[in-house]
Formats: structure tokens, C-alpha cells, sequence
């Protein structure tokens, strides 16, 4: 059964709702995170909010907090999405860095980005390559571009950056 | 008496200790595609992993594309993958397109299809060539690059370059199309399928190839689901995804064309995925030639561009399989962040797991199978 956008996005409203932190976990000391939003000039939108593909290029965009990527992911791989892509953006100004996961679905049209953000002093956020094995090369490559570091993932030595490397080239701060 | 080194004591063999070696193949290697690096720790002539080091031919096309506005941006989306980089153009002025809500002209659209299927029939052809390299043929690429020779002169005349075309601008073209061009790509179209059919006698019907490609490297659909594996490799696992369907995007809803699916997950199902694609490109070909439409090839686009804040994801379906542009904008005349997802990245990201217990001739070639482009992979 293909799942549709109301299915969707019922369980990420679900998942918001309850927001079950496993004690132990290292990023539970953390203060409450601002919600995500697309851009720096818009009204902060809900955590699941349908889109316009037409006018966007993708159907639902949920934020999330950075602990709850993986149950996100797991959510998402359970409906049967495909992992597209995983990249950072750095927004210097709010200090914040946002992870935004990109998922398709290979059997209908249904693009999901889920986002988050993590403090630009302290980028840290768990892996989600334990759901979606794909997911080790682009956390790898944002680790490399970003400097986020994901919890637990097997590998974030420099990958398409040499192997010395240690700058981040994409943070808005960088100099060469 | 002189000691006599043992460099082969006798009657020791049977117990020599399992040991594994590893085999460092590339970056620089014929078989390897450019500059791809692998790994492979081998127990003789089995492979218990193949790490794919990459990165060589890394240039960084994003940051380059925050230091420069969204026009000028645009010859570098033909340098991403070099042999489809019609669609990889056609998904950045796509976004922009979208994002700026700038419109189109049926004209430029239909133009652009045939482009892009004459693009992508031309990169099936050296994957194609390439292959059969692979696995030691070395005639099929000559014939290969005789008939990719006229697209790529086809090409050359709408917009002066033989690669790295750059054709597509926001809101239309840089060039009409013109009657040399209509007349030479219908000329193209009917010479093409007669070479089509001799392609399938003289390598695809061939008994060496199938035993080469027939039953090896497996990659299941739920492999690729994993990893994000798009284009000929989910389609040679049984699933029907193509972006232009599944997503459709410019003119193709209005095509009559199939999407070729094989389900036996193998090496060759996917090279047949690709045989049958530069079939169905043809014929979506012929259908725009036949109701290109008359008007202008370029819409109104203002002078200088500045994009509405917030992100926007334009995919479309490359030769390798889904490539997707996500840009951010902060309402700047030049991106605040350029995405490039492309479709090499993920179908090599399952290599380690496919690979596993392979030996290294059919690894090979299931490499070839995956149409690899090492400077989409590095970007």
C-alpha cells in the first residue's frame, strides 16, 4: 500500500506530539531548539506543513528537533521513501547550522524534506545510517563541508575533501 | 654448503593461514573510470570488501556556486557529469524557473526535450562502449562513437559546444533551433534504430556477454531504496521510478513513451534497461519533432534576478538517474546555497554491499553496469 501525504503527515504530528527523550542521551542537556524554517525572512511555519510542488519541488516539509532524526527516518523508511539526499546549510547570522534530509518515494510522486538545527557552536545531531545504510556517504560529505558531526556513524574521516583536511569549506565564515 | 633461502617450502600449502591482501585499484586505472580509488581487501580472488575511496576530482561546484550570481552559475552545472549535462542544466534553470516563477515557452520546451534524449541516447552510448571495453570487447566502442559522433555534431551547431553545452537559459534557450538542426536530428532518428537492431545482434544476442552479465551483481530494490540508487539501477531491479513519470517535469507528460523495467536485479538487466531507453528516447524524440511548436524560444526574464527567500528542489531524470538541485535563497542576486544531488554518489554508495563476495572480474563489471562518472560522484 503507498502511502499518501495525509498518512504522512498524521504520524510526523504524532511523532511531534509525543516527544518521548530517551534519558542518557547526550543531547537531552540541551535548551529547547527554535523551530526551523525555510528561510530567514519568513513567518516561522508549523512542524508538518504541506507544500505546493509545483511551486516548491516537494510535497511535505517537517522540522524536527535533532533528536528525533532517526524516528523521522525510521517513520519515512517504514512508508517505504528512498533516502535522496542529506546537506547542511550555515546560517551564520542565527549562529544555527540546518540538516535537511531529503526522501522520495520510488512508486508515487511524494518528495519529503525533513529539517532541523543544531547550535553553531556545538553541531552535533545522531546518525541516521542505522535506518538507511545510504545515508553513511552524505553525512559523511556534510561532516566534511559543515563540520557537523553525527553521533554514532561508523566513519567521518574527510571523504571528498583530502585526507588531512580540517576545514569546513561551506560554512559562511570560512576563509580560504 | 651455501643455505638455500625457502622461498617455497614444500608440504606446507595445505597449511598456509587464510590470509586476505588488499588490492589497491586506481585512482589511476583503465578499468576504474577515472579517478576512482577502491579498496579491496581480497581473499584470493574474492573480494570481502571494496571501499570506494573518492574525492580526487573533487572541485567543489558548491561553494563556487555562493560566489557567483544565479546566471553565471550556469556552465558549471555542465561540468558535473560532462556526458549528461543537458539534464544537469535543465535542473538548475529549472528551480530557478521555479523559484522566480518565470515562464517557459512551449517552444524552448520541447526544444529542450530533444536535447535532453539526444543527450541521453549519446551517454548510453559511451557507457556502452565502455562497458564492453570492460569486459574486453574492443569494437563496440568504435561503432559506439560513430553514432554518438552525429549527436554531439547536432549539438555543436545549436550552441558551439561539443560537451558542456550550456544550452538551456532561464526562461529559454540561448538559440533557436533551426532547420538544419530539426532536419539533421529526424535524419539522426532513422538512421538510429536501424544501428539499435545491429547493436542487439552483434553484442546484446552475443553468448560471451550474457554469461559475463547474466546472474551477477545483484543489486535488489530494497538495496537501492537504501542507498538512494536511481535511474537504469532501480529500473534493473524491477521498479518503474523515473522522474520523468513519476515526477514529471517540463513537457513529457504530454509523450507517449515506456518506461523500460527489468526485474532480475542482475548486470544485465540493467544494461537491457539501457538498450531499451535509447529506443524510447527516439521515440519521444520523433513525437517533439513532429509538434514542436512555432513562437519564441525565450520568455520574460528580468535583467537582474533575484530569487524570493526560502528553498526550492528541482529534479530531473539524468542519464545516471534522479539528479536534483535544492537552492536556497536569502533574496540575494546569488544563491545562499546550491545542492547537487547526484545520482553517481548514491549508486556507488552500495558498491561495498553489492560487491561483498563477488570475485573481481564480475565486480568489474557490475561496476561498468552502474555507468559511473567519477566528477558527478566528486563534484
Amino acid at each position: 500500500m503507498s502511502p499518501s501525504l495525509d498518512r504522512i503527515s498524521e504520524r510526523f504530528i504524532q511523532l511531534l506530539g509525543a516527544t518521548a527523550v530517551p534519558t542518557g542521551s547526550a543531547l537531552t542537556e540541551r535548551a529547547p531548539l527554535p523551530v526551523p524554517s525555510a528561510g530567514p525572512a519568513q513567518a516561522a511555519p508549523g512542524p508538518v506543513q504541506g507544500v505546493d510542488h509545483a511551486l516548491k519541488g516537494f510535497d511535505l516539509n517537517v522540522a524536527v528537533s535533532p533528536r528525533q532524526v532517526v524516528l523521522a527516518a525510521e517513520i519515512l523508511d517504514q512508508e517505504g521513501f528512498a533516502l535522496d539526499a542529506i546537506t547542511g546549510v550555515d546560517w551564520l547570522a542565527q549562529g544555527e547550522m540546518e540538516i535537511v534530509y531529503d526522501f522520495f518515494h520510488p512508486a508515487i510522486s511524494l518528495h519529503v524534506a525533513v529539517r532541523t538545527r543544531v547550535p553553531r557552536a556545538e553541531p552535533e545531531l545522531p546518525t541516521i545510517s542505522s535506518v538507511f545504510p545510504g545515508a553513511n556517504w552524505h553525512e559523511r560529505e556534510t561532516h566534511d563541508f559543515f563540520g557537523i558531526r553525527f553521533l554514532g556513524h561508523p566513519n567521518l574521516a574527510p571523504f571528498l575533501l583530502p585526507e588531512d583536511a580540517t576545514f569546513h569549506p561551506l560554512r559562511k565564515d570560512y576563509q580560504p | 654448503m651455501i643455505a638455500q633461502p625457502e622461498a617455497f617450502p614444500t608440504g606446507e600449502s595445505s597449511r598456509a593461514p587464510q590470509e586476505t591482501f588488499v588490492l589497491n585499484l586506481g585512482p589511476q586505472h583503465p578499468a576504474a573510470h577515472g579517478v576512482l580509488r577502491v579498496l579491496m581487501t581480497m581473499d584470493g580472488e574474492w573480494i570481502t570488501r571494496a571501499e570506494p575511496v573518492i574525492g580526487y576530482i573533487h572541485r567543489m561546484h558548491e561553494k563556487m556556486g555562493e560566489n557567483r550570481t544565479w546566471a553565471q552559475f550556469l556552465p558549471n552545472t555542465s561540468r558535473i557529469d560532462y556526458l549528461s549535462a543537458m539534464h544537469y542544466t535543465h535542473a538548475f534553470v529549472g528551480a530557478v524557473e521555479r523559484a522566480a516563477k518565470i515562464e517557459v515557452p512551449p517552444r524552448a520546451e520541447y526544444a529542450r526535450v530533444i536535447t535532453s534524449e539526444l543527450n541521453r541516447i549519446s551517454s548510453h552510448l559511451v557507457w556502452w562502449g565502455a562497458l564492453l571495453l570492460d569486459l574486453g570487447g574492443f569494437t563496440p566502442i568504435l561503432y559506439a562513437f560513430e553514432d554518438r559522433e552525429k549527436i554531439l555534431d547536432l549539438l555543436e551547431g545549436l550552441c558551439g559546444a561539443r560537451l558542456t553545452y550550456c544550452y538551456y537559459r532561464f526562461g529559454g534557450l540561448c538559440n533557436d533551433v533551426d532547420d538544419d538542426f530539426l532536419n539533421g536530428t529526424r535524419k539522426f532518428v532513422q538512421e538510429m534504430r536501424p544501428r539499435l537492431g545491429m547493436y542487439r545482434d552483434l553484442v546484446t544476442d552475443n553468448i560471451i556477454l550474457r554469461k559475463r552479465l547474466t546472474g551477477i551483481g545483484p543489486i535488489s530494490a530494497e538495496m537501492c531504496r537504501k542507498y538512494g540508487a536511481t535511474g537504469p539501477v532501480i529500473r534493473g531491479a524491477g521498479v518503474a521510478y523515473d522522474v520523468r513519470t513519476i515526477e514529471p517535469y517540463s513537457v513529457y507528460p504530454q509523450f507517449d513513451f515506456k518506461i523500460p523495467v527489468y526485474p532480475e536485479c542482475d548486470s544485465m538487466a540493467r544494461y537491457l534497461v539501457r538498450m531499451d531507453e535509447m529506443e524510447q528516447s527516439l521515440r519521444i524524440i520523433e513525437q517533439a519533432l513532429d509538434r514542436l511548436p512555432a513562437g519564441a524560444f525565450m520568455g520574460k526574464v528580468p535583467r537582474v534576478l533575484k530569487l524570493p527567500p526560502g528553498d526550492y528542489c528541482y529534479a530531473v531524470e539524468a542519464a545516471r538517474g534522479r539528479f536534483m538541485v535544492r537552492i536556497v535563497s536569502d533574496g540575494k542576486d546569488r544563491p545562499y546555497r546550491v545542492k547537487l544531488r547526484t545520482p553517481s554518489f548514491s549508486n556507488l554508495s552500495l558498491y561495498e554491499e553489492a560487491s561483498r563476495g563477488m570475485i573481481l572480474p564480475d565486480a568489474l563489471a557490475m561496476m561498468g553496469s552502474l555507468d559511473l562518472v567519477i566528477p558527478d560522484i566528486d563534484r
